[in-house]
């Protein structure tokens, strides 16, 4: 990895880069299936409301988000206040706070994929394994999950990319912390703004092949499942 | 049809002549001049009513980028001589680099007195994060890790940094408390809003080269005689009151004024 020209400190906004996305989509992948299920299944009359509210990161600016977090994770804000009184500290400038903000912001990115994939499922299916008297996780396990994998796929795929791409939030909550909070997208601004630009077009390169081999993934996969059904059918 | 023709020329040079009189001035300015160029941009506008101005704020490195690229100012007002120097080196400016005023940092917190604290109370457990503007592009944060450096702070403070992207932000950061305090610029502390939070400890200018500042008018602005009216109206003796107001240095000035300044700011006489 020597030969490319990228200084160590553009090495660790990669490394944090990646670790926030992962981390990110993982803690996404865990709130957002029993969510999109729950949207999937109810009749609830909250429905709109609460599949109106995942999917608002979408229409929000994220200085918006940015500076709502600003102020609530801040020391005068109630979940500042509840953090540091579990001894948490604040959560602006940390690993943490960007944690939060980017569950918050790739959100519809995790929920919308699942929540389709849901709803499509045979509802036969189902019932089928729950008169064999498969428990409700067996059956998610072994008939939910196999069945909606295009749907898993496209919202991990969907919700890492996304989080590599955050920018806005990150600006506003962030603090800019070598190898803490300094992403890649806000490393291409600095050397930009340092007029580094061949530094920050290797950086802005290599985010450019990223989105390009995620979404190209994503149709060849798309194309590899279709196959498989047509196969089977 | 030919009399819609000529309606048309009328009205377009009727037009014409008229915004011959009403012109726009686009500025590009440091955010360490938020509040002082606000005010002398009212005052300009009642002394040239006709005259049209808009302010953008931002580190003076991306303004200078900006610029740099074909960014339709007329007018950039830096916090560092070193950019308008570099772009009237690369042939982008149209008058000559002038400096206009001598910028000061400061420590200042919402929460703690800074007028009682000094460089060394950095180090208390207390301040978990301390605010500078990023030293890479922003001229204030630049002379806040010399004035470190030079107290040889540095490499103890460092893991607690946090950057704002420009000297604004980096207040911005201070005054919700997000960050227990940090360095900014004199002229942002002077401001109403930030000074009744709290005082500020002014910074021994011995231990960071001088802020010079300076301003430019762009090849973009060569023709705007708006443009130039206001940077004529920075010589004007109301311009100069407002800037001595917000603590910065003026050129052919004895460094007391700062003094003088604090004294009106604190008490409020204007």
């Amino acid at each position: 990895m020597e030969w490319l020209p990228f200084t160590t400190e553009d090495w660790a906004a990669i490394r944090l880069t990646l670790e926030l996305s992962a981390g990110a989509t993982l803690i996404l992948l865990v709130l957002g299936t029993p969510l999109a299920w729950w949207l999937a299944q109810t009749r609830s009359r909250l429905k709109p409301i609460i599949a109106a509210l995942v999917a608002m990161p979408l229409v929000l600016p994220p200085t918006v988000l940015g500076f709502y977090l600003l102020m609530l994770m801040g020391p005068h804000g109630w979940v500042g206040q509840a953090t540091q009184a579990l001894g948490l500290g604040r959560l602006p400038f940390s690993f943490g706070g960007m944690l939060v903000a980017s569950v918050l912001f790739s959100m519809p990115f995790v929920v919308q994929p699942l929540h389709n994939a849901f709803e499509g499922l045979d509802k036969r299916m189902l019932e089928a394994a729950a008169t064999l008297r498969a428990s409700t996780l067996d059956v998610f396990f072994s008939v939910v999950l196999p069945l909606s994998r295009r749907g898993f796929l496209a919202a991990t795929i969907l919700g890492f990319a996304h989080t590599v791409g955050e920018f806005g939030v990150v600006l506003m909550v962030g603090g800019n912390i070598p190898g803490q909070t300094r992403v890649v997208s806000m490393q291409i601004y600095n050397h930009v703004e340092s007029m580094q630009y061949s530094h920050a077009h290797w950086l802005a390169g290599l985010m450019v092949a990223f989105a390009f081999i995620v979404l190209l993934s994503m149709h060849l996969m798309n194309q590899k499942l279709d196959v498989e059904k047509a196969v089977k059918t | 049809m030919k009399l819609f023709k000529q309606t048309l020329l009328t009205a377009a040079i009727a037009f014409s002549t008229a915004s011959a009189w009403a012109e726009d001035v686009t500025i590009a300015a440091a955010s360490d001049l938020k509040f002082a160029l606000e005010d002398i941009k009212t005052a300009y506008v009642t002394a040239h009513p006709d005259d049209n101005v808009k302010i953008t704020f931002g580190s003076s490195g991306k303004l200078s980028t900006q610029i740099e690229q074909g960014a339709p100012f007329d007018l950039f007002f830096s916090a560092d001589i070193k950019y308008p120097k570099q772009l009237a080196a690369a042939k982008q400016a149209a008058s000559e680099v002038k400096p206009y005023a001598l910028g000061r940092i400061v420590l200042w917190s919402n929460t703690h007195d800074a007028s009682q604290l000094t460089l060394e109370s950095l180090k208390e457990e207390q301040f978990k994060h301390i605010a500078i503007a990023d030293p890479s592009h922003a001229p204030y944060g630049k002379r806040a890790e010399e004035a470190l450096t030079a107290s040889k702070l540095w490499d103890t403070l460092k893991p607690k940094l946090v950057y704002g992207e420009n000297i604004a932000q980096t207040a911005q950061f201070i005054e919700s408390g997000n960050a227990d305090i940090g360095i900014i610029a004199l002229a942002l502390a002077l401001n109403p809003e930030l000074s009744k939070q709290g005082g500020h400890y002014l910074i021994d200018d011995a231990l960071h080269e001088p802020l010079e500042q300076a301003f430019i008018l762009t090849t973009h602005g060569k023709d705007n005689t708006a443009a130039q009216r206001f940077a004529e109206y920075m010589q004007h003796p109301a311009a100069r009151k407002i800037m001595v107001k917000y603590g910065f240095v003026l050129p052919g000035e004895a460094a007391d004024t700062i003094a003088t300044a604090d004294k009106t700011a604190t008490t409020g006489a204007q």
